[in-house]
């Protein structure tokens, strides 16, 4: 409760740190365009609590911080895509219109609620071409970003963007998109240290722009293993 | 422009607030007014006034199941479409075939594909082959009024059960009602003729394609003596649907190939009109 006068400013920058900090306390994800379709990749300790999941045939949803309350706003996505689809058609749903969404959505639990939501989320589409794709970032206060290559949420985003940064290619394989996400997520502490990721702790999927209809797929067990390097193997970006 | 129940601006509480994993539970409460046969008023009479798929059959075989539908729906005594689809994927793992009033049945296709899909999503797991089955169920019950108007849907269900490692087929009655059926069955006005051909030509140790030439088979005995079900139309090239399910999923079988298996069946007829014989001991 607060008492006497805060102004506004001060106000909304108290929520803001409230929520950037909760997001900070998490885990990142991380979002790579390649020319077959769109990777997510986040580092997870929960084999059954995703943080990448289906919305609709061409769009899939990636969120970091408080888990109840992404999953509020992802199960909220997946019925609105659903429920317009039903009364249109599935071509009808659309990225751009869940993101608006959404944006209002946060942009209003900001302003109204006693506590803002602690999430970041990403909606990506995948479309026909490379061009076609739309990577919209969402943060708590209901901004949207439209990302272009990659985008990158949570933890210590920062080092984890400059590193993909700076070995981004647009002719990436799958396997190349993959390893330099998890690279990344490897490298999120401040002093330079890496940390080497196993299958275990990650969570992958992507949009896979040649598969008919839904287009969203988990890559885990045996195929997520072939695709990592070995425990020996120098990292791709450095050769 | 917006549908009935769509969020304007943020996202109502109705869509955040925790609920069910069914599509059709958060229609009911968002949107009642798309879920299928809403608002129609029946008669007797409609019966006559819309169209009506017919014949519909499915045979399992060791490694998995065959749907086969013809492509006639009729109006009364007027042939409503020549090339109409009664057989379509439900999920990856599954198939529903649908006779009856064709209009309600090709939305509660629809909404029964959309509530698998659903789920999945939200809950992150597939619905066991018997949970599909009474989904389907909850759905024809929700239908009966529609039903004693005339405007009765009667689908077959079925699908591969990845827990057991067969084929298995479910068929309805208007109630709801669901039974597991063993073998084969057929629905819709030709049924009768269809199974009577099923029971004499099936056998447990079919492979898919004598399935699907059992199935064509059952197909044209119904066309033969139900003047609602659609022969083979060779001279426009249109033939029954045929679905197969099994361990690697649900495929439809390629135009070319059921164009064969037809040609060869019809070929056979000529010959002998009332197809294979069956030995009398």
């Amino acid at each position: 409760m607060q008492f006497g006068y805060v102004s506004p400013e001060q106000l909304m920058k108290d929520r803001a740190d409230y929520a950037r900090k909760g997001i900070a306390r998490g885990r990142s994800v991380v979002v790579i365009q390649y020319p077959g379709g769109i990777l997510f990749a986040a580092e997870t300790p929960s084999r059954s609590l995703h943080k990448i999941s289906e919305i609709y045939d061409r769009i899939a949803f990636g969120a970091v911080g408080k888990y109840n309350e992404f999953e509020n706003l992802r199960v909220a996505g997946v019925r609105m895509a659903d429920l317009r689809g039903y009364a249109f058609d599935r071509a009808d749903v659309t990225g751009r219109g869940l993101a608006n969404v959404y944006a209002q959505t946060l942009g209003t639990i900001f302003t109204t609620e006693p506590k803002p939501y602690e999430v970041e989320i990403v909606v990506a589409e995948v479309g026909r071409t490379v061009a076609d794709d739309q990577i919209y970032r969402l943060t708590y206060d209901g901004s949207v970003a439209q990302e272009q290559q990659f985008a990158v949420m949570g933890g210590s985003a920062e080092q984890i963007t400059r590193y993909v940064a700076e070995n981004y290619r647009d002719d990436l394989t799958l396997q190349q998109a993959l390893r330099l996400a998890v690279e990344a997520l490897g490298r999120d502490s401040g002093n330079g240290e890496t940390r080497t990721l196993t299958a275990d702790a990650l969570e992958v999927a992507i949009l896979d722009r040649d598969r008919p209809r839904r287009r969203f797929r988990r890559i885990v067990g045996p195929e997520l293993d072939e695709m990592l390097p070995e425990p020996d193997e120098p990292p791709a970006a450095s050769t | 422009m917006s549908y009935p129940g769509e969020p304007v601006g943020r996202l109502p509480n109705s869509f955040l607030a925790p609920g069910t994993a069914s599509f059709t539970d958060f229609l009911s409460r968002q949107a009642p007014e798309l879920l299928p046969g809403h608002g129609q008023a029946g008669g007797s009479a409609l019966a006559d006034q819309t169209p009506h798929g017919t014949t519909i059959v499915a045979a399992t075989y060791p490694d998995g199941v065959v749907m086969a539908g013809d492509r006639r729906s009729t109006m009364g005594n007027i042939i409503a479409q020549r090339d109409v689809e009664k057989v379509f994927p439900a999920d990856e793992y599954s198939c529903i075939g649908i006779a009856g009033a064709a209009g309600v049945a090709v939305e509660m296709v629809r909404l029964f594909q959309l509530e698998l899909e659903h789920y999945e999503k939200i809950e992150g797991i597939v619905l066991s082959l018997d949970g599909k089955a009474n989904r389907l169920s909850h759905m024809i019950r929700s239908n009966l009024g529609l039903a004693l108007q005339g405007l009765a849907v009667l689908p077959l269900f079925a699908g591969f059960d990845l827990d057991v490692g067969t084929g298995r087929i479910f068929s309805y009655d208007v109630t709801g009602g669901r039974s597991e059926e063993h073998m084969y069955y057929s629905v819709g006005s030709g049924s009768l003729f269809a199974r009577g051909a099923l029971k004499k030509l099936f056998r447990p140790d079919l492979s898919v394609s004598e399935a699907t030439t059992l199935c064509i088979q059952a197909l044209y005995d119904a066309a033969d003596d139900d003047s609602a079900t659609g022969g083979p139309d060779l001279s426009r090239g249109i033939f029954p649907v045929v679905s197969v399910v099994d361990a690697h999923g649900y495929r439809r079988s390629a135009e070319s190939a059921v164009a064969e298996v037809v040609e060869t069946v019809v070929a056979a007829r000529s010959v002998r009109p009332d197809g294979p014989q069956a030995p009398v001991q």
